[in-house]
């Protein structure tokens, strides 16, 4: 399989290259062991931008997105190669503590996972806390603005001393989502946030990402097609381990270029 | 698929599966009915093979024991031997003493050796015979440990004393510590790992103020059954502390332990020092049954206070 270099409409290229990319994505390779879970991917990602991850099962889209904050090694057995350059910093330069990148780059994961024994102010405070914040005024405005970029301060706001696990699934999700951004980060990735949420709660989790990308970068990994076109501005199709097409999510939707690409958009397979 | 299904059809009549196994079903039924009954009955009858000894354990000694509690009992030093006069009260202290200074060396350790085994340790050969000796150590007979506190520490500083006994207590503790810490830690879901480290925080930070509360439950009954167990032992004692019919004097002195007075008690010919013995017991165990009930209460009004 030749590696592609990202297409993009061609009106807005040159707009493009004056921009700069928030993450460049260079030959990284994903492996468990000894198997190859991503092949040399290449992929370049806007600032304030949506990018969702699509393809089948086991295509490699979540190992991929573990791989840009450097989660995908903290599996037993896993390692990646490549580089992967936020804002001009390879992040798996040798002299990168992951610990640090990982407080750039927020992560939601597939399923909600609040601390179980934190209430809901500390599970959005903790990482400011645990990372040595002890101004409590800041704390506090900082829960509170990320409670509502996260939506969900007005159905908490008189309740933040309860547990986290008292929410609902839907409401357990955006509290994640609430803690990832009181760390500020620059790149949210998304892990299929909706897979275990209703109908209701991800209609609200996307709505959420349409708005967020105001301040942050995000990319979303999902098996929902009709999520990623809801949602994303750039789409990457990937298919066991490759990266098959990338390109504004309106022509990987309306006139992709790779017949595999529009087989799977059209539920041909997958 | 398709392909399967004809040739299927070409080489032998299709068999009517759903009739074959509704008669299997049929057949086997009488059979699986007894068969359920009988395994009720059995795990009945072990359920009350388990609790008969212990309920009558628990009656025999609050009958014979509770008519030794007084006041002077639990306040006062023995009496002369067979006078049927004064107390247990340096046992009482003794053990809360020994088993005290013993939980406070083993607990820290135990947990973090445990914490060190699942959460830190790379997976190899080292770790492989830290868990291994650790599980012997637990088996091995507290008599053994009380001449390893003999030769020791007795020996080195020329006298029974609390210390000898609470680091051999200790040893019987430290290991179950360990394993209960390790086996409870495994439990707490990697999600929340993967959450913590996904903030940014260090591995360290984790574990101690995301996983580490998350299992605490779980850790605080190991230690509570650990602190059960060690209350009880006596064999490591008589090496040891000796045993004494005066008050704590130091660290480096002897003292007294509920479990070797039962033990005198009960090996004199009197009466009165049987009573005693069955009084002593009876102790003991509202102790164990105290901590234990003491800090489940604790615990769970901690959990409710999370519920509501």
């Amino acid at each position: 399989m030749a590696i592609e270099e990202p297409i993009e409409d061609k009106e807005e290229a040159v707009q493009q290259t004056a921009e700069r990319y928030k993450v460049r994505i260079e030959k990284v390779n994903g492996w468990y062991g000894s198997k190859r879970a991503i092949r040399d991917v290449n992929l370049n990602v806007k600032e304030k931008t949506v990018t969702a991850f699509i393809g089948p099962s086991g295509c490699g889209k979540t190992t991929l997105l573990r791989c840009l904050n450097r989660m995908h090694e903290m599996t037993p057995g896993a390692h990646a190669d490549g580089r992967v350059v936020v804002d001009g910093i390879d992040i798996y330069d040798k002299s990168i503590d992951p610990v640090i990148i990982r407080r750039r780059i927020g992560m939601v994961f597939q399923k909600p996972n609040p601390f179980p024994t934190m209430s809901i102010f500390d599970n959005v405070s903790a990482g400011l806390r645990l990372n040595g914040m002890n101004n409590k005024t800041i704390i506090r405005e900082i829960v509170e603005e990320s409670l509502r970029n996260a939506a969900l301060w007005d159905e908490v706001k008189n309740d933040l001393d309860n547990p986290g696990m008292s929410l609902s699934g839907g409401q357990q999700q955006r509290l994640c989502i609430a803690r990832a951004l009181a760390m500020q980060p620059e790149v949210l990735l998304m892990d299929e946030p909706t897979s275990s949420l209703d109908p209701i709660g991800s209609s609200k989790i996307e709505e959420l990402v349409r708005v967020l990308k105001d301040n942050v970068t995000i990319i979303i990994v999902t098996h929902n097609m009709q999520q990623a076109a809801r949602v994303s501005d750039f789409t990457a199709f990937m298919y066991l381990g490759d990266l098959i097409e990338y390109g504004s999510t309106n022509q990987i939707f309306m006139n992709p270029e790779k017949e595999l690409t529009e087989r799977y958009i059209s539920g041909k397979f997958g | 698929m398709t392909v399967d299904s004809n040739s299927n059809s070409n080489s032998k009549p299709k068999q009517n599966y759903r009739d074959i196994l509704q008669e299997t079903v049929n057949k086997k039924y009488r059979k699986r009915l007894l068969l359920n009954r009988l395994v009720t009955i059995f795990t009945i009858v072990c359920v009350i093979a388990a609790v008969v000894p212990l309920v009558s354990i628990l009656l025999e000694v609050v009958k014979n024991g509770a008519s030794a509690i007084s006041i002077e009992f639990l306040t006062q030093p023995p009496g002369s031997m067979g006078s049927g006069t004064g107390g247990i009260a340096p046992a009482i202290q003794g053990t809360i003493i020994v088993v005290g200074i013993a939980s406070l060396i083993a607990a820290p350790i135990g947990v973090l050796a445990g914490i060190y085994l699942s959460e830190f340790a790379k997976k190899g050969e080292f770790v492989e015979i830290v868990r291994f000796f650790n599980d012997v150590l637990t088996g091995l007979p507290s008599i053994v440990i009380g001449i390893v506190g003999y030769t020791a520490i007795v020996l080195s500083i020329g006298s029974f004393s609390v210390l000898a006994g609470s680091v051999s207590l200790s040893i019987i503790m430290i290991p179950i510590v360990v394993r209960v810490t390790e086996e409870t830690l495994k439990v707490v879901p990697y999600s929340l790992r993967e959450a913590g480290h996904s903030l940014g925080i260090s591995k360290t930070k984790v574990t101690l103020f995301v996983i580490l509360p998350s299992a605490k439950n779980g850790i605080l009954t190991g230690i509570v059954i650990a602190i059960s167990r060690i209350a009880g032992e006596t064999a490591p004692l008589i090496m040891t502390i000796l045993g004494t019919s005066l008050f704590f004097t130091g660290i480096t002195g002897p003292v007294d332990a509920l479990p070797l007075r039962i033990w005198r008690l009960a090996s004199q010919p009197y009466e009165s020092a049987h009573a005693f013995g069955w009084g002593s017991a009876l102790i003991l165990i509202l102790m164990i049954l105290a901590l234990s009930m003491g800090l489940r209460f604790l615990a769970q009004r901690r959990s409710l206070k999370a519920v509501k």
